[in-house]
């Protein structure tokens, strides 16, 4: 895109986009796109146009009646070799063109706002991190990196949308991220685009992209209960998690204090990266995420919590920064810790 | 023992040919003649043909407009569903291998039978099977999965006839796996003395190719919907999430059958344009063995690459970077058919009856297609484009424009030899053209649609799509016309065309060596096999020789 | 890998004389003999490669969901028994056995003796299903099998019997939830297999039948071979079988 003038590619856009035949580009990564379409276009191009030319000259200069007698040719091996290693070749730099793209879609930058989508059917909510909660629409500023966390209550569903050039699967069981800067203020198609069952059409919203200030006047204006690491960490409480993940020396959990974004060692020996899907995983699965010096007596909240809650609490265990947060949270939830039952032991039933 | 057709002379049927051999349903039902099993073939993929062409005239009716005003959602998903299943598993994976294979193979290789008979009838009356199972599926209210059953909503979010189509795609599955089977141990085991490999006709080499993806892919398919259906009856949770399953791993399974199924699609067409254009350019096809060996490379990286119809589905970014390069390695042996078709074409002797019609139809929209296919291998333009009207858009290009092309070319050009008599070339040409102009007009605006991000599947859409989602329908009924006249004048030609004679092309093949329609055992005698394929030479010589026919 | 060249064949009138002398059991479309038994073996070794690839998909799932769960695997591994596995797979190889000395029979022309092989070999293979069977109702009653009943309380709260007898150690009950999908792998592929096996002794019956009236032992054998190769493969996937599922972790 950098070797295109800048003005030509600006009046080739606005062309294009307004004659209905060609998408907006309202994103950062759109003309990336555009610019791989377009070498693409024009290599399928001029593949059919040999291809036509050759086919029809020939139709015309051997025709039955002007060549009447064949000629019979073998092959040339020089052809072949042609033919192979040119297509060959430019699929080769639409490879790494196209790999190139796709790394840069599926790798945000470090400092991208996180929203969280859930997708269900058929329906994708979307969860801010100040606890503003959207249904088929999304809010967001323009000129910052935007990170989507996905995942899906139900079957597969597909977040895509194509004025941003981007898409990804909602999956079942796991988190997938996207992102994205908006570069255009306007109003865009959110489509759902993996089949998902009867109202897959109606699965759609918008994409509003705001000016920054717009933006915050609509935060300001949405919130009507907590955020969700205020929610998370009310569910921290609920859920007797703080019964184990307290920051006493004597716990049974380990402390959550800095746990995101950092390195764990676990009893297998091995050790992971902690971020938004092992923190899932270690609540719906704990056994298998172990941390070192740990027994593994952690229960298993699959079905006891949505995937709206774990999100919440997820959000609440990246704002842990210190043990005296983790006792904040001790502090106000104490007395609902009081009134409930003993924590879980091991060997009790749990239904699975 | 062969005579070309020459205008002036009378032609009549031969005597005794393997229609009148035996009469009675019961020597069709309980034939192992493998010409009658095609034809038994021909009659039930037409059939079905036309059923999944009535879902896409419905599905195109519905989205004229942008609301969803035809039918109700639910309907809507269940007739794109039948479309698939119906199009792909009752039409495209046997059209050319069950009718045009299972006739033409014994005769070009110069034998008498495949080699095992019996279970060539067999894979007919499973497929009748599995066919039965779909039409019991719709009857009882359809299912609406969409062709690709994805979990978890076939296995636990719909309550519509999962396991009954399972249970068809399934047996139709081995009807297929049947048809690949008796063709490689033909190929293998019955060639006449001095049909050597290189010596075979190129559609023989394509059938075989696609004939080892039928014998190695379909299976696995199979143990899929095994599983899909263990899961939704008995809630196994091998693939659901909440029971320590994967999704993903279904998608695994149907995708490594589900690729090489679109080679299995497309490479026997490959092998009729072989022909077609061989013979209507009176020319050896160019550069004989790379093409056979194109056919055979196809198939094997056919089944390094199906990940690429899940780049987007929570694949690591380094297997999708290993899958996108395999995908650009396999177009290439496609590109290397397309050109040396064209080049076959040089300093030949070009006539344009209607299979070289289709022939040239099949290029432009195999090309096309191909190309469309690097755009949704090449990963960052697959983000954009993948699940949208651009899929649609190209693999209607590839099947329709290319595989279904190939199979009326090869239908036209073996009619004479299937039925012993000619269509009426007029309008046979026509109906070639209007198919050409009518497809371009359904699917080409389907391509622009995906790039704007309309997605597939979708019952209502954004009225800002519907101009061009009008044009696509208009151009549909226009194919629906360029198809329906076909059947038409070969029905009529069966009864009423002019008689064709043994070699009415006067192309090379031992196919065209012996009478129109053959005998029940093709040959009187083995020939033994002196001359290469495509050998316009020998033919000439042949001809000056002329002896009488029998019968 | 095969030879293009086929004898001549014969001409009309030599034809006419040698059809009567050609075997009953030469199809008209093939020349040879030998041109049909290498057509018949071959077809018999693609379909067994077919039925590899099928077999093949449960393997690949296998894989994946032991590596990810594999102390929940070994866990329910154990509930299985070893020695009646073992015999099963003795008994399966004897089958093996037995199927080798009927070709061997039909090959020597010992009618007798082809029947009584076919015969053991159906008695085999009805012995592995009894078995098989009594395993499946031990893992019903046990609630092990996947679906609605299925319970995980063997793995939460094994009894200190089948702690010390089976050496079941007790899972966390997130990790014993997995145990299902190791059930679910377990009855499939054992089932899938169970089913060839039923299959085989349908046809084995059949051919026993015939071979009781001499059908096999007349110098045409391909059938039997080409059944012995089936047999044997189906004696092969069951060696896979038992000790990817019955002996994971058993050194432990």
């Amino acid at each position: 895109m950098s070797h295109i003038s800048p003005v030509l590619w600006q009046f080739l856009e606005k062309w294009l986009a307004n004659s209905s035949l060609f998408p907006a580009e309202a994103s950062t990564i759109a003309p990336y796109t555009d610019a791989l379409y377009f070498f693409l276009i024009l290599i399928s191009l001029i593949g059919l146009v040999i291809v036509a030319l050759l086919v029809g000259t020939f139709s015309v200069l051997y025709n039955k009646r002007r060549h009447p007698v064949a000629v019979q040719i073998e092959g040339s091996t020089l052809l072949e070799a042609t033919w192979t290693i040119i297509p060959l070749g430019l699929f080769l730099i639409a490879f790494v063109w196209g790999a190139l793209l796709y790394f840069r879609i599926y790798n945000p930058p470090p400092n991208a706002m996180n929203i969280y989508i859930v997708g269900k059917q058929w329906m994708w909510k979307a969860e801010h991190p100040g606890g503003q909660h959207e249904i088929n629409a999304l809010h967001i500023p323009i000129g910052r990196p935007i990170q989507l966390t996905l995942i899906s209550q139900d079957v597969f569903h597909s977040f895509s949308i194509p004025a941003f050039r981007v898409k990804r699967e909602a999956i079942p069981g796991r988190y997938t991220t996207v992102w994205f800067q908006a570069t255009k203020v306007g109003s865009y198609h959110l489509f759902c685009t993996q089949y998902c069952g009867t109202a897959h059409s109606a699965m759609i919203g918008e994409i509003i992209v705001q000016t920054p200030e717009d933006y915050q006047a609509w935060l300001a204006s949405s919130v009507s209960g907590a955020s969700l690491a205020q929610n998370g960490e009310r569910l921290f409480a609920t859920l007797s998690c703080n019964a184990c993940h307290n920051a006493n020396p004597d716990s049974r959990g380990p402390s959550l204090a800095n746990v995101y974004g950092s390195k764990l060692q676990l009893v297998t020996g091995g050790s992971v990266q902690v971020d938004d899907g092992y923190l899932r995983d270690a609540i719906l699965n704990p056994s298998m995420h172990v941390t070192a010096g740990y027994a593994p007596i952690m229960p298993t909240y699959q079905g006891q919590i949505s995937e709206e809650g774990i999100i919440s609490l997820v959000e609440y265990i990246k704002t842990l920064d210190s043990n005296y947060r983790v006792q904040q949270t001790l502090n106000t939830t104490e007395i609902q810790n009081q009134k409930q039952a003993p924590a879980t032991a091991p060997g009790t039933t749990v239904k699975p | 023992m062969s005579s070309a057709a020459t205008p002036e002379q009378e032609l009549t049927l031969p005597k005794r040919n393997f229609y009148n051999t035996e009469y009675g349903l019961l020597s069709w039902l309980l034939t192992g003649d493998h010409k009658r099993i095609a034809m038994l073939y021909l009659f039930s993929i037409t059939f079905f043909f036309f059923v999944g062409g009535a879902m896409a005239g419905l599905i195109r009716l519905e989205l004229l407009t942008p609301l969803p005003d035809l039918m109700a959602s639910d309907t809507y998903n269940k007739v794109f569903t039948l479309h698939g299943i119906v199009m792909i598993f009752l039409f495209l994976v046997p059209s050319v291998p069950a009718t045009l294979g299972n006739f033409l193979i014994p005769i070009m290789i110069g034998a008498k039978d495949l080699a095992f008979p019996k279970i060539n009838l067999l894979s007919w009356y499973l497929y009748i099977a599995g066919a039965s199972c779909f039409v019991i599926s719709m009857v009882n209210g359809g299912v609406d999965t969409g062709w690709t059953f994805t979990t978890p909503l076939s296995t636990h979010y719909v309550n519509t006839n999962v396991l009954t189509t399972g249970i068809g795609v399934f047996i139709a599955g081995f009807s297929s796996v049947f048809t690949g089977l008796n063709f490689i141990v033909t190929i293998h085991r019955m060639r006449a003395p001095g049909m050597t490999w290189f010596r075979l006709p190129l559609f023989v080499w394509a059938n075989y190719a696609a004939s080892i993806l039928m014998v190695l892919g379909t299976p696995v398919l199979a143990i899929a919907i095994v599983l899909v259906a263990l899961e939704r009856a008995f809630g196994i949770g091998v693939f659901d999430p909440t029971k320590g399953g994967d999704p993903l791993l279904f998608q695994h399974l149907f995708w490594f059958y589900s690729h090489p199924a679109v080679y299995i699609m497309i490479l026997p067409g490959m092998g009729v344009i072989s022909e077609v254009i061989s013979t209507f350019s009176r020319k050896r096809v160019f550069g004989y063995a790379a093409v056979a060996f194109s056919s055979v490379a196809i198939a094997v990286f056919g089944f390094f690459v199906w990940a690429h119809h899940m780049y987007i589905m929570g694949l690591s970014n380094y297997s999708a970077l290993v899958f996108s390069l395999l995908t650009m390695l396999v177009a290439v042996p496609s590109a290397i058919k397309i050109f040396n078709w064209s080049a076959t074409l040089y300093k030949g002797s070009i006539s344009f009856d209607t299979p070289m019609l289709y022939a040239f139809g099949f290029i432009g929209l195999f090309t096309i297609g191909g190309l469309t296919g690097v755009f949704l291998g090449s990963l960052g333009t697959d983000i954009h484009l993948t699940e949208t009207y651009f899929i649609v858009a190209h693999f209607h290009f590839v099947m329709v424009g290319g595989m279904l092309m190939a199979f009326l070319a090869g239908i036209h050009f073996w009619w004479p030899k299937m039925t012993g008599r000619m269509y009426p070339e007029g309008l046979s040409k026509v109906a070639a053209v209007i198919t050409f102009v009518g497809f371009i007009f359904t699917f080409f605006p389907q391509f622009i649609l995906g790039y704007l991000g309309m997605p597939r599947r979708y019952h209502a859409y954004p009225p800002e799509f519907q101009v061009l989602n009008v044009l696509s329908t208009a151009g549909a009924t226009v194919l629906g016309i360029g198809y329906l006249i076909p059947i038409l004048y070969l029905a009529w030609s069966v009864k009423y065309g002019k008689v064709a004679g043994s070699n009415p092309w006067n192309a090379t093949g031992l196919e065209w060596q012996i009478q129109s329609p053959p005998l029940t055992e093709n040959f009187t005698e083995i020939p033994e096999v002196d001359h290469e394929a495509y050998d316009y030479e020998w033919l000439e010589h042949k001809n000056r020789q002329e002896v009488k026919s029998i019968g | 890998m095969d030879s293009p060249v086929i004898p001549t064949p014969p001409t009309p009138a030599v034809e006419q004389a040698a059809h009567a002398a050609h075997p009953a059991h030469l199809r008209h479309h093939f020349e040879t003999v030998e041109q049909q038994k290498e057509a018949a073996s071959f077809g018999m070794w693609l379909f067994l490669l077919t039925e590899i690839m099928f077999f093949g998909g449960m393997f690949a799932a296998y894989l994946i969901y032991r590596n990810w769960y594999f102390a929940a695997f070994a866990d329910a591994s154990k509930t299985l028994s070893i020695w009646l596995g073992g015999i099963n797979t003795l008994v399966l190889i004897t089958s093996s056995f037995t199927m080798a000395m009927g070709v061997w029979c039909a090959e020597t022309r010992r009618r007798r003796g082809l029947v009584l092989s076919l015969a053991l070999t159906i008695l085999l293979g009805i012995s592995f299903l009894g078995i098989k069977y009594n395993e499946y109702s031990e893992k019903f009653e046990k609630h092990h099998v996947p679906g609605a009943s299925f319970s995980v309380e063997t793995f939460v709260n094994p009894t200190a019997d089948e702690m010390k007898n089976e050496k079941i150690v007790a899972l966390a009950p997130d990790l014993a939830a997995k145990t299902e999908i190791y059930f679910s792998l377990y009855f499939a592929m054992t089932g899938m297999h169970a089913l060839h096996m039923v299959i085989g002794i349908g046809i084995l019956t059949v051919l026993l039948i015939k071979a009781w009236g001499g059908a096999y032992t007349n110098g045409h054998m391909t059938t039997i071979e080409n059944f012995g190769l089936y047999w044997h493969f189906v004696d092969i996937v069951w060696i896979f079988l038992f000790p990817l599922l019955y002996l994971i972790s058993r050194h432990v």
